[in-house]
Order: structure tokens, then C-alpha cells, then sequence
């Protein structure tokens, strides 16, 4: 057989030639190139995710996150503006769907809350006689001591690793790390990183996020976690077994403050309603459910809370 | 040039559609169509795998950007898919009925192995069942129906004056 030529050529009979030594065919170049390019991206990632995840707020991640977030703001503000009629239009024909259901509910819930609140209106009022009397001191209170800003989603991560929205106020607007959130329903989650004109809000159903609370009507406390599985469903932990908690009890932010630590969010933002009460002889715990009263899949507006004195 | 621009401009517009418009609020029986992804492998399909995976890369960083999230992460994930999707298109795939529907329906599934696997060792741990099951089963059919349309736009914004619309770079085994 010639040099340079294949045994598969010369079994063909083809007279052509392999490229000498030394001259780089086109396919390899090209290859080269696409795995270079590959390569450096890839590279390139990892080396963003390393300094992200060292320093997500500061550092020059966070200036690019900072400098990201301010140009595709109002694009991302367009297109949830965009977006809202076709929510609206969805949600309208939803509750159309459900109105004849919710309207004999809401009728039952009306009236006993009507005398609930007449029964509260007297304790409160016996309440305030009493701690003028024991002058007792309280800690931050809501919504006495907050100011809401009511800010719009602008941006939803999908899929399940990251429960959390990013909201069109930053810490321009007075919003700091670790600002409670909240809906009309209820607690929505905590404020985890802060821009200028943005925030993430890290929502209950995250599994990094933990919140006191206690059971309104029998002051049963304990901490508010993800329940796990792929619903927006809530468990109230570390609720010791000689505590109450009954079916369709409210929980609330229990607001805990000692000499030198504070509860993150403060006292009595409702939560949720107990769904499901368990107890077992080999757990150490009562097993607690709760329906979060917020609606976790279809948050549009919030309201960040930020304290009065922090706003001054 | 002006593919570069078109690409670029058609990843900026799913990205932005991802992140502000869909999301969990939009969700079908749990999943939500990855308008995103499904952009990069037709743009990856029909430009290959270089292409695929600049496209990738950039909708990554622009998801992380606007979710602030961490950095490179989607990114990373989807420059992967891109240049996968583009390789598949260049040799097997190449004009094949099914090579579009297959590469999302498959790309769909690695991902969320693959971002399962980074969440992972960055710490974030979500319960497989709540990563992968519950959003996938809806999720693959979804991005198939986005595909299809998706499709005939990329096709129709990334046709070359000539009209010849095919992968420029062919790897034959040897």
C-alpha cells in the first residue's frame, strides 16, 4: 500500500491522498474550535457559580447580578404587565367556576366571624386596660410598627429548587435582608437578597425556611416547615405531644424575642389553618399539617414589610 | 453577524417570557412549559452545537441575572443542553422528523437530573419526588406542544437568504 493512504482507500481503489503531516484537516479544526468553545462556556459557569456562591450579595458577582438586574428590570416589569390579563382572564373564569361553592362558605364563615369579633373587640379592650396596668413592654408589633411596600412579582424561577420570587423593590426603597413578606392572606416568606430596585423574596414552601409559630388558640408553638412533597402544604414541627392543636385552628407568627435575639418576622401574621393532626407513640413530636392561607402558586403583588424606625 | 443578532434577540425574548411570565402561576398539573430550553435546542438544532451552547449559556446567565439567583448555574445547565442539542442535530439527528421532539422530550429529562445533581452540591436539597417527578410527567408534554410553534419561528427568523435551511457541519464516522 502508498503511503499516506488508508486500507479502507486502497481497498476501494480510491486514489486520494490523506493529508500530509502537520496540515490540520478542516473537520478537526472545526471540532477543536466547538470543543474549545464548549469547554471555556463551561469553565466560564463554574467559575460564576464558585464566586456566586461564595458571596452572593457582594463581590463581583453580586455587581454583575446588580448591574443585570437594572437593565432587565423594565423588560421584565413589561412583561408581567403583559402577562396580567391573560392571569386575570384565567383567575376570573376559576372563581366563576367555584362562586356558587365558596358563596354558601363564605356565608357560614361571615357569621361566626361577626361574633368572634365581637368577643375580641371586649378582650381587647381588657387587654390594653391590663398591660396599662402591669406596664408591660412590647416588642414590634404588626402592623403598628411596619410600613407595607407594596411591590409586584416580576420574576418566578421554575421549577422546584428555587421557591421564590423576585419583587420590583430593593433596598432603594428602604427594603433590607430579611424583611418579612406578606399577602392580604397571609405570610408569603422573607426577603434573602436585596438590589437597588429588586428583591428575592425566599417563599414558606423553600425548604431552607423555618418560622416560629404558635397556634392562636391554644398558644401550642413550634416551627413552620415545608411538609415535603410537591405541594405548597405546611408542617408545624417540634410541637411537644402535651401541647393542644386542634383541626382549623389559625397559627400565627409566634415573634419571640429574648435579651439578645429576635423571631424575624413579628407577632401574629396568620399563617395558616391546621389541616391534619397526628401523634404517634414513637415520635417525639406531634405531627402537624397546615394549609397555608396565601396562594403560593399565583402571587402577583406582595407587601414588604419594613420596619418604621429602619425607614427613618 | 445577523444570525448572531437574531439568536441573541430570540433568546432574550424566551428568557424574559420565562422568568416574568410563566412560572409557577402558570403551571398545568404541576409543571410549566420551559419556553427557554425548548428556544435553545431548536436555535441548537438548526445553528449546531457552537451556536447551541452560546445560546444556552447566555438565556442561563440571563435567567440567573433577572431571578437573582446563583450565578451560572442555569447557565451551565443549559449551555450543556445546547451543545448536546446542536451535536444531535449535526450527526444523528440530522433531517429526521423525530430529531426535535426526541431532543426536547430527552433534554427535558436531563436537565432536571442535571440540575438536581448542581442544586445538589450547592446545597440546596429538594426531595427527588418534588424535583423530578411531579414537574416532569407535565413538563414533556408541554415543552413538546411549545416546540412545534417555537419551531417554525426559529425556522422562519433563522432561514438563510438562500433558503437552504441545514446544519453546516457534518461529522462522518469513520
Amino acid at each position: 500500500m502508498p503511503r499516506n493512504r488508508t486500507a479502507r482507500t486502497a481497498v476501494l481503489g480510491v486514489s486520494v491522498r490523506r493529508p500530509a503531516a502537520g496540515q490540520l484537516p478542516t473537520r478537526s479544526s472545526t471540532a477543536l474550535r466547538r470543543r474549545a468553545v464548549v469547554g471555556g462556556l463551561v469553565v466560564l459557569a463554574l467559575v460564576l457559580m464558585t464566586i456566586s456562591f461564595r458571596d452572593p450579595s457582594g463581590g463581583p458577582a453580586g455587581a454583575i447580578q446588580d448591574a443585570g438586574i437594572a437593565v432587565l428590570n423594565p423588560f421584565e416589569v413589561a412583561g408581567s404587565r403583559v402577562a396580567r390579563p391573560f392571569r386575570d382572564a384565567y383567575g376570573w373564569f376559576d372563581s366563576v367556576f367555584h362562586a356558587r361553592r365558596d358563596a354558601g362558605r363564605l356565608r357560614k364563615e361571615n357569621e361566626m366571624l361577626r361574633q368572634r369579633l365581637i368577643q375580641n373587640d371586649a378582650a381587647a379592650n381588657e387587654l390594653k386596660q391590663v398591660k396599662a396596668l402591669l406596664k408591660f413592654k412590647e416588642g414590634p408589633s404588626f402592623p403598628k410598627d411596619y410600613v407595607g411596600l407594596t411591590a409586584s412579582v416580576i420574576g418566578r424561577p421554575s421549577g422546584a429548587f428555587a421557591q421564590s420570587v423576585v419583587v420590583s423593590v430593593g433596598s432603594c426603597d428602604g427594603v433590607e435582608k430579611q424583611a418579612p413578606v406578606v399577602t392580604a392572606q397571609g405570610l408569603v416568606g422573607l426577603v434573602t437578597r436585596t438590589t437597588c430596585r429588586a428583591s428575592r423574596v425566599t417563599l414558606l414552601t423553600d425548604e431552607s425556611s423555618a418560622v416560629s409559630a404558635l397556634d392562636v388558640k391554644t398558644d401550642a408553638a413550634g416551627t413552620i416547615l415545608h411538609a415535603g412533597g410537591a405541594g405548597t402544604t405546611l408542617s408545624l414541627a417540634f410541637v411537644a405531644k402535651e401541647d393542644k392543636v386542634e383541626l382549623g385552628d389559625t397559627i400565627v407568627t409566634a415573634g419571640w424575642r429574648t435579651k439578645t435575639l429576635a423571631s424575624l418576622y413579628p407577632k401574629g401574621i396568620a399563617i395558616g389553618k391546621v389541616t391534619s393532626v397526628n401523634q404517634s407513640d414513637t415520635d417525639l413530636y406531634k405531627q402537624v399539617q397546615i394549609e397555608p392561607f396565601a396562594d403560593f402558586t399565583s402571587i402577583d403583588a406582595v407587601i414588604v414589610l419594613v420596619r418604621k424606625q429602619a425607614k427613618q | 453577524m445577523i444570525d448572531g443578532i437574531k439568536i441573541a434577540g430570540l433568546v432574550f425574548v424566551a428568557a424574559i417570557v420565562q422568568v416574568s411570565m410563566l412560572g409557577p402561576h402558570a403551571s398545568i398539573f404541576g409543571g410549566t412549559a420551559d419556553v427557554l430550553l425548548v428556544t435553545i435546542v431548536c436555535v441548537a438544532l438548526l445553528r449546531g452545537s457552537i451556536s447551541g451552547a452560546m445560546a444556552g449559556f447566555a438565556g442561563g446567565l440571563l435567567v440567573d441575572i433577572a431571578t437573582l439567583g446563583t450565578l451560572g448555574v442555569t447557565a451551565l445547565l443549559l449551555t450543556v443542553a445546547g451543545y448536546w442539542a446542536g451535536r444531535y442535530g449535526e450527526t444523528t439527528g440530522r433531517d429526521r422528523v423525530h430529531a426535535m421532539p426526541l431532543a426536547v422530550a430527552v433534554i427535558t429529562i436531563l436537565i432536571a437530573f442535571g440540575g438536581l445533581g448542581v442544586y445538589y452540591m450547592l446545597g440546596d436539597t429538594v426531595p427527588a419526588h418534588r424535583a423530578l417527578i411531579t414537574p416532569l410527567l407535565p413538563a414533556i408534554p408541554l415543552n413538546l406542544l411549545v416546540a412545534w410553534p417555537l419551531m417554525k419561528l426559529c425556522r422562519l427568523l433563522l432561514r438563510p437568504p438562500g433558503g437552504i435551511d441545514r446544519v453546516r457541519e457534518v461529522e462522518v464516522a469513520s
